[in-house]
Order: C-alpha cells, then sequence, then structure tokens
C-alpha cells in the first residue's frame, strides 16, 4: 500500500486546462490553511525559538525573546560532534542499505516480471516491516546483538572483538539499524523505476560486446538514476534525524548520540527550548543544502 | 552469466536479503510466547505459552495505549484523507501559476526530519500556550500523512480516464452527478490506500508525538518508556497482532486485485 507514494516519478497524464479555477482554491483552501498553520508558522516559531535568551533571574525553561544569535554559535561549539556523527552514520547506512537494496530491487523489477504472484509475495515481504512497531524491531536487535548471546561469544572467540568488547552501543550498532531500518525506503524506489526498465537497452548493450559489468554501469545504473536519487534521499533525510537506533535504550550509547538525541535532551529533558531550536534550524538547513546540491548534480530536478 | 551458480546467485542473494528483513519481526513473534515472569523484562526464554495472548491487558497500561494510538489513528487520518483528498483533485485537474509552489509546500514536510518537524510544532504550541495532549496528537499526526495520502490519491487521479466523465456529462449528468457516480468511485481504491498509508504512518509515529504528547502514551510512546527497564511480552503480543492483521489486508487486497484483473482481461 506504501507503492504509490513512492512512486511519484510516475508520468502524469496530461489533461487539457480547465477554467474554472476559483474551484481548485476552494479545493486547496482548507489544506493550506492547514500547511500555513502546522507547518509554516512552526518554523517561524522555531527561528524566533532560536533567538531567545534566557528571562533574567527566571525559572529553568522561562525565555523571553530576542535576537541572542550566539545561540548558534554556541550549539555549534558543543554539538559539532554530534553533527558530524549524525551525517556520517546516515551517510554510511545509506550507503550500505543500497548496496543491500539494489540487487534485491533489481531480481523482483525486472528478473521477477514472468512471475506476478512472486513479485507480488516479495514487495509484501519487502514493506512487511512497516506492519510491526519500528521500536520493537529495533529491539529485537539489540536482544540479538546482546554480550551473552551466541552471536557475540563467538566473535569473542573469533578476536574479532575484544573479550571485553560489546557490539551494541557501537558506531557499528547504530549503523547496523538505521541500514535495516530504512531498507524499505531504498528498495521500494528503486523498484518502481527497475520495473519500469526496458531489458531491450541490456540486450543492446551484450549485442555491442560490452561486458555484463559495462552493461549494468554504462546502461542499467543511469537508467535506474530516479530510483537511486529518491531512494537515498528517503533513507539520508530521515536517518540523519533520527534518535531511535542512536538512543542509550536501544542500539546506542552515549558515545553515538546523534544531533536528533541532543534535540529531545535538550527540548524535553533541559527544558532549554533555544539550543534546541537553533540545532533544529542548522540540521533542516544542512539537509535542504544537500538535498539542493545533490538533485542538481545528478541532474533529476524534476523529481521534486 | 553463462554458469549456473551466476544464474542463482542473485535469486538466492534476495531471499537471504528479504529473511534478513523478517529477522526481527519473527523476534518479535516469538517472543510474544514467552513465559516470562509478570512485570518483569523478556529478554530471557523462560518457556512457550499462550498466556500473554490470552491476557493481553495484564500488562499495565499496554492497552490503554493501544486504545489511544487507534484513536489518534482514526482522527489523524480521517483528517488527512479529506484534506488531501480535495488538494489531490485541485492539484492533478487544474493549471495555475501557484501550481509548483503549493506541490512544493507539500514536499517539503517530505524532507523534514522528524526531530525538526516535532520540535518546530512542540515550539509553537509553546509560543501559542497550547497545553500538549490528545488535540496536539492528533494535529501533527494530520500534518505529516496530509503530503502522503496528496500524494498517493494524486497519482490515481492521474491515471483515471478523462473519456469516462466525458461520457458522463455527454449523457446529461450534472457536475455533482458525475463527480459522485463516476469520479469518486473511480477514485476510491486510491483514497482507501492513502487512508491505510496514513493510518500506518500515524499507528508507528514516535518522535513526533514525543514532542507533543504532554502526558498522554499513545503505543510507540509506551514501548519507548518501557524500554529502560524492560518491554513486557503483552507489547509483542499487540505488534504481532497487528502485524498478522495488516498482512491479511495487503494479502486479501492483492489477491482481489489479480482476480479483478484476470476478470479484466478475459473480457477484452
Amino acid at each position: 500500500m506504501a507503492f504509490a507514494a513512492f512512486g511519484s516519478s510516475a508520468a502524469p497524464v496530461e489533461q487539457a486546462p480547465r477554467r474554472r479555477s476559483w474551484v481548485a482554491v476552494i479545493l486547496l483552501l482548507p489544506g493550506l490553511a492547514y500547511l500555513a498553520l502546522f507547518f509554516l508558522t512552526p518554523f517561524i516559531s522555531l527561528i524566533l525559538t532560536s533567538l531567545q535568551t534566557p528571562v533574567e533571574f527566571g525559572d529553568v525553561g522561562q525565555f523571553q525573546q530576542a535576537f541572542k544569535i550566539e545561540n548558534y554559535a554556541q550549539v555549534v561549539g558543543e554539538y559539532w560532534p554530534h553533527f558530524l556523527r549524525a551525517f556520517g552514520y546516515a551517510l554510511a547506512a545509506t550507503f550500505f542499505a543500497l548496496v543491500i537494496s539494489y540487487p534485491l530491487a533489481y531480481f523482483i523489477g525486472v528478473k521477477a516480471r514472468r512471475w506476478p504472484l512472486l513479485q507480488a509475495l516479495m514487495l509484501t515481504l519487502v514493506i512487511a516491516p512497516f506492519f510491526i512497531s519500528f521500536l520493537l524491531r529495533t529491539l529485537a536487535w539489540k536482544s540479538l546483538m546482546a554480550d551473552e548471546t551466541p552471536l557475540v561469544q563467538g566473535l569473542k572467540a573469533l578476536s574479532i572483538i575484544p573479550s571485553d568488547g560489546h557490539l551494541t552501543g557501537t558506531a557499528f550498532s547504530v549503523i547496523f539499524g538505521l541500514t535495516y531500518n530504512f531498507i524499505p525506503f531504498m528498495t521500494l524506489p528503486l523498484y518502481t523505476t527497475l520495473e519500469r526498465l526496458d531489458t531491450r537497452y541490456l540486450e543492446a548493450g551484450s549485442d555491442l560486446y560490452a561486458a555484463p559489468a559495462t552493461t549494468f554501469w554504462k546502461v542499467t545504473v543511469p537508467l535506474s538514476m530516479p530510483g537511486i536519487v529518491s531512494g537515498t534521499l528517503l533513507t539520508f533525510i530521515p536517518a540523519s534525524g533520527d534518535y531511535i537506533n542512536a538512543s542509550a535504550s536501544f542500539l546506542g550509547s552515549a558515545q553515538t548520540q546523534m544531533v536528533g538525541n541532543v534535540i529531545e535532551t535538550n527540548f524535553l529533558g533541559l527544558l532549554n527550548y533555544p539550543a534546541a531550536a537553533a540545532l533544529s534550524v542548522i540540521l533542516m538547513a544542512v539537509i535542504l543544502l544537500i538535498v539542493g546540491i545533490y538533485v542538481r548534480r545528478s541532474g533529476t530536478e524534476d523529481l521534486l | 552469466m553463462k554458469f549456473s551458480l551466476g544464474k542463482w546467485l542473485l535469486p538466492l542473494y534476495s531471499a537471504l536479503a528479504l529473511i534478513f528483513l523478517l529477522v526481527p519481526i519473527a523476534y518479535t513473534f516469538v517472543f510474544s510466547f514467552n513465559n516470562s515472569p509478570k512485570g518483569k523484562s523478556n529478554v530471557q526464554w523462560a518457556g512457550f505459552t499462550f498466556d500473554k495472548w490470552l491476557n493481553v491487558c495484564d500488562a499495565q497500561g499496554v492497552c490503554e495505549a493501544f486504545v489511544t494510538s487507534i484513536v489518534v489513528g482514526v482522527i489523524a487520518t480521517l483528517i488527512a484523507t479529506a484534506l488531501g483528498t480535495l488538494m489531490a483533485l485541485a492539484l492533478a485537474r487544474y493549471r495555475f501559476r501557484a501550481r509548483s509552489a503549493i506541490s512544493l509546500l507539500l514536499f517539503l514536510p517530505m524532507a523534514t526530519p522528524e526531530v525538526v518537524l516535532g520540535a518546530g510544532l512542540a515550539a509553537q504550541f509553546l509560543t501559542a500556550g497550547v497545553p500538549k495532549g490528545m488535540v496536539t496528537i492528533i494535529i501533527a499526526h494530520a500534518l505529516f500523512c496530509l503530503s502522503f495520502v496528496v500524494v498517493t490519491v494524486k497519482a490515481r487521479v492521474a491515471s483515471l480516464d478523462p473519456a469516462l466523465e466525458e461520457a458522463g456529462r455527454d449523457l446529461y449528468g450534472s457536475p455533482a452527478q458525475v463527480f459522485w457516480k463516476i469520479t469518486f468511485p473511480l477514485l476510491l481504491p486510491g483514497i482507501i490506500a492513502a487512508a491505510l498509508l496514513s493510518f500506518a504512518l500515524s499507528f508507528d509515529d514516535f518522535i513526533i508525538t514525543r514532542f507533543n504528547n504532554g502526558g498522554v502514551t499513545t503505543f510507540p510512546i509506551y514501548v519507548y518508556t518501557a524500554a529502560a527497564r524492560g518491554v513486557p511480552a503483552e507489547a509483542n503480543v499487540i505488534a504481532s497482532a497487528v502485524f498478522l492483521f495488516a498482512l491479511i489486508l495487503v494479502v486479501v487486497s492483492q489477491l482481489s486485485s489479480a482476480a479483478r484483473r484476470k476478470r479484466l482481461a478475459k473480457l477484452s
């Protein structure tokens, strides 16, 4: 059921323009009002909050409006490692998710075409994780990677990890969790483009004596670029803001905290709203910048 | 590619990848039958039992959290589906100057990390002095579901054959008749798909809820709070039951649409 949401690149049937555009305005108005009230103004609130200063002699969590731009310098100075970790982990998870998903999506979208029932079954299995709680899935991996499990004991026996080492609470487990949790978001858009791949292009490649690897890099990959771009964005953006995988009661530890974790702690724990807001504004700005450059460079602007 | 290993490598790999995706689901399911001591964490295997399935509400708060999640999901889905369907109709059917700006506005919530959406709404409620609770959770959920509804329904509107509506008009159907007798029934599968997607997103949302829940406990909030001391097996029961229900729903809908395609193929 989630397929349609990811297949946004489907070519719409062009229809003749209608004249009564006041109907369109009436149809759009409620939704636009909702977005203005609960999406656009929150961004303004966020920016205003990020510039607030504590009330003099006030309680914890009491702030007044100011133009304290130093808040930004302060959070960057204090939390730059969290930003680096967030983008580093998200980048690694995106890479692994792409490498794991591409062959799977290729098989479902191209090789399994002759068997629609197999295709449907495999797609259902790809989205099956969506049907079960995200938090419980992550906790399941935590239990499977716990210190007393045979897996960890085996790795210790083979000296792959030191005898006092852990699998959970490390950068490895956080990237592993992020990769696992976002594989469906990568596989589905890849599938939607590969499913429409005209296999005659691949035959043409081999007819022209291209090695299978050459055909893959010069024909298949460029043709599946829209899927690669939307898949990597659908993975990278939520992964860089995620804080479940990195939090200590899940797959992370104090050493793996990402920017999402410190936004949560500052907002809900320390009641330091300006710091949390400044961190959110920076995170959003960096993501928009990365997405903008990435989409432009990969030549898929029409995707938006 | 010539020798048989190459032929089997990709199917084998795909099967392994799917098994990998299913491991935590199987784990959650198996541990819903764990005879873990009451109130204790559900990490050590302590024998097989149906007890947790039969007395699922025994763990304190778990059923209340489940019901809260259902209520939030239904109301947020109704709001998002109503607003989103209207927007999708306008965007797919009309050409106007602000069209691309509105599409961008709808894309942005999907490109915003949940933690930023959550913190933004929380900051707004804080500034406006709105107390956090059920209402703020529903407002937040309907917001992030809205864009997904528009995308899903828009795809359906775009795939509609305009000739069908034209035929309705040619037969002197009023615009209202054409809409309710032709357009709406044809759009319904898309609207239902959008509503199901939106409910699924709402039901599993944690991060945005966490910033706007006040004291209200949804099912993911329950699991998160319990995670620090150990999630009881009853939570696994609820998650597994929801999983089986959703799986049956998807399989039935796919089989029925396959049957419909077969019937149509026979007709033509």
